[in-house]
């Protein structure tokens, strides 16, 4: 229990800056200010060792991690026609290239009226963890030594474009610098075409999609349709003409009141009885409407949260200018009140992200589902720690980053921060 | 007036709500009068037809665990009841075990010592970026299914933990306190928990208790500065001052956010299916696979977990009256 580490249970206090203490003194401080707490302390660390040591005993020693370097393009891509991943490969590349651009991009233009940075703060510790993470990753999977050329070589092309745009970015003329979200959406678009094919290339159906790449599609397929959703119900709900506002209720309480699995029960057993024959999707888009669909009704609760957190002065005021309902939500209310939602909505995001393993239970090879047919394999049977582990920290480190990435767009959309 | 200064009616400020809402509920009845056309009209060709007779005959497959007796030769009804009431146990349980922790957690975050601060904010961001689901394997696959035979079992006093479940002492024949005792290698107590149970509580806890830590931060922190010093010069001890001084005020601000962590508990308790263990919505997926009745199957199940929601809520907003300062 953590009510015994008695006395100083006030909220830790910044220290003034005068009383500036040596790192021994500030130990005593944080770990020894009183018996009790010495106490708890040498039990803590004494622990801490012991996991530490244990675990890194069982990392190096016992785990067999060929379970994880035998089925790597298993779990990236799942059962993906290995003759058309030239077409993943495609869109990583571009993908790398549109983000070394979009970042040298975005430093060689600063903006005067905007103070924080944006995500990554610091460029060169970035680009360090980047090219570590790059140059080590694909040796530690024993990828075969073309595959392990091929990640070198995008990465080099990232961190090539994001120092020739950083350092001639200014070259280029702030006008078409608008253009550059445009490239993002377009990307998007671009990728679907290569993975699911048409337009010339050969389809590949979603059943044969696995792995990470479902995953990532899965949640930004949702988090991309959600959001409007999001917006169009919350308005609804605050809405003063009855029939709106009580069918956004109803729309956000059905969805909030059942778990996502029976939901999911409901897409893949219900819906097809509900759509006319031969409009019914595939399993794999029906899951993804069913995820969009409960993405939005929680956004939608977040945003409202930002609505009411708009004071009624700034709609009267933005009326009382001659501003019609629909502008003064576009161009005054809704900027302020999305900003507010901002921490909110990231974090829907990220439980979206993890949400998405629930296609596992429903027979999709998401990337659990993936990861429990491997552990299914015989040859790789009882291996369930070194996947799971695995697989956590591949979802930690994208929630992180999320995270973080939101905090930063938090800091610089904040107009207390702004010079103006 | 003339003619050409007047509005058009479609602009007109008492016609316009009315045709906004015209317009949105005639969409709104279309589409569900289409999706109810077909299902009806595809239920009715598959012989699915809406009934609640199936409820009564025989259910064929049996439960691990149940709190009331049942056998497969009982109906599904019966079934059903019996998933609801592991599910209830679970997020009962689950319920204490994260407020506790949490609770301790989220006090941990005030501590003076600084590594019990940065353990529980360490604790809190690991949690919280993991899918439970995963965590939930983890636990069963990864812990609890590792662990040694009856024989060899981890035993602490009053404690037995092995790879058929969790032995704990309790109260048996009249109120007498009754530890765990191996017979013919077989453990025996007044309390087991099975190895499903056990790892899904511990993953809804731990999970859980990750949320609640941050809402009973929030609510500490949400407490002026100016009470604790107060409490303080007066003379109160740490103790005395949390009891009579913060967490009063800090209530107000945790229990609406208890509430919303509450039902995601409850909602969650379904993955339950992922481990084996016989919740209401395992058995719901069961019954489906023997009689196919989807739509009915669903509508339970909805109807169950809003039920379950709805009591926590009402219960919560009941704490939550209890907890609010009458100011006179």
């Amino acid at each position: 229990m953590t009510t015994s580490s008695s006395p100083p249970l006030l909220p830790p206090r910044p220290a003034p800056p005068s009383a500036r203490r040596s790192w021994r003194g500030a130990l005593r401080q944080e770990l020894f200010a009183t018996p009790l707490d010495g106490v708890i302390s040498v039990l803590l660390l004494a622990a801490l060792l012991a996991a530490g040591v244990g675990f890194w005993h069982w990392a190096f020693r016992q785990a067999q991690w060929a379970v994880i370097q035998a089925n790597t393009t298993l779990f990236a891509v799942g059962r993906y026609p290995l003759l058309q991943q030239w077409r993943l490969w495609l869109l990583v590349t571009l993908a790398a290239a549109t983000i070394g651009a979009s970042w040298g991009l975005l430093r060689s233009h600063p903006r005067a009226d905007r103070s924080g940075t944006l995500w990554p703060i610091n460029d060169l510790v970035a680009i360090a963890v980047l090219a570590f993470v790059a140059a080590w990753l694909p040796v530690a999977l024993k990828l075969p030594v073309p595959l392990q050329l091929r990640w070198w070589a995008i990465t080099a092309l990232l961190l090539v474009l994001r120092g020739v745009s950083g350092q001639w970015g200014q070259l280029v003329p702030r006008r078409l610098l608008r253009f550059l979200p445009l490239l993002w959406p377009a990307l998007y678009l671009f990728g679907m075409v290569l993975i699911a094919g048409g337009l010339g290339v050969p389809r590949v159906p979603p059943s044969e999609w696995g792995g990470l790449l479902l995953t990532l599609l899965m949640a930004s397929f949702a988090i991309l349709l959600s959001f409007p959703i999001g917006i169009v119900v919350a308005l609804g709900r605050r809405s003063t003409l009855p029939l709106l506002r009580w069918s956004s209720v109803l729309y956000i309480e059905f969805i909030r009141g059942a778990p996502l699995i029976t939901l999911l029960f409901l897409g893949q057993n219900i819906l097809g009885y509900m759509l006319p024959g031969g409009w019914a999707p595939d399993r794999v888009w029906r899951a993804a409407w069913v995820l969009t669909f409960f993405c939005g009704a929680y956004l939608a609760e977040a945003v409202r949260a930002g609505l009411a957190a708009v004071p009624v002065g700034q709609l009267e005021a933005a009326r009382s200018l001659g501003l019609s309902v629909p502008q003064a939500l576009r161009h005054v209310v809704l900027p302020q009140a999305l900003r507010i939602a901002l921490p909110a909505t990231v974090g829907q995001f990220i439980s979206l992200l993890q949400d998405t393993t629930l296609l596992s239970l429903i027979g999709l090879l998401d990337l659990l589902g993936t990861a429990r047919t491997v552990m299914a394999n015989p040859e790789f049977l009882g291996k369930n720690a070194e996947v799971y582990l695995t697989l956590a920290v591949l979802f930690w480190c994208c929630c992180a980053a999320l995270g973080l990435g939101s905090r930063a767009l938090e800091r610089r959309l904040d107009p207390s921060h702004s010079p103006t | 007036m003339s003619d050409i200064q007047r509005v058009p009616w479609w602009r007109d400020r008492r016609v316009v709500p009315w045709l906004v809402q015209g317009a949105v509920g005639v969409a709104i009845l279309v589409v569900i009068a289409l999706l109810l056309g077909n299902l009806v009209r595809n239920l009715t060709a598959a012989g699915l037809l809406l009934t609640w007779r199936w409820l009564g005959q025989p259910a064929s497959f049996d439960v691990a665990e149940s709190l009331i007796p049942f056998d497969a030769s009982m109906p599904y009804w019966r079934v059903l009841v019996v998933g609801l009431v592991n599910s209830l146990r679970a997020i009962v349980v689950g319920l204490v075990g994260a407020t506790v922790l949490g609770t301790a957690v989220g006090m941990a975050a005030f501590s003076g010592n600084g590594l019990l601060r940065r353990l529980a904010r360490v604790y809190v961001e690991v949690i919280r970026n993991i899918p439970l689901l995963l965590q939930l394997l983890f636990w069963y696959f990864v812990v609890f299914l590792a662990l040694p035979n009856s024989t060899a079992a981890l035993q602490w006093p009053g404690v037995v933990l092995s790879k058929s479940g969790l032995y704990l002492a309790w109260f048996a024949d009249g109120f007498q306190w009754q530890g765990p005792t191996l017979v013919n290698d077989v453990w025996r107590a007044p309390l087991r928990l099975s190895v499903e149970f056990s790892a899904l509580i511990t993953g809804l806890i731990t999970y859980t208790g990750a949320f609640v830590a941050e809402v009973v931060r929030g609510g500490i922190a949400a407490v002026p500065r100016g009470q604790w010093e107060a409490a303080t010069s007066l003379g109160l001890h740490w103790s005395a001052t949390m009891r009579t001084v913060v967490l009063p005020q800090a209530l107000r601000v945790i229990v609406p956010g208890l509430n919303s962590q509450y039902i995601s508990l409850a909602k969650n308790s379904a993955l339950a299916v992922a481990v084996g263990y016989a919740d209401l919505y395992s058995v719901s997926e069961t019954t489906l696979n023997q009689t196919g009745r989807a739509l009915e199957v669903f509508l339970l199940l909805l109807g169950a977990y809003l039920l379950i929601d709805l009591v926590i809520s009402v219960l919560m907003n009941g704490v939550n009256q209890l907890v609010q300062i009458r100011e006179r």
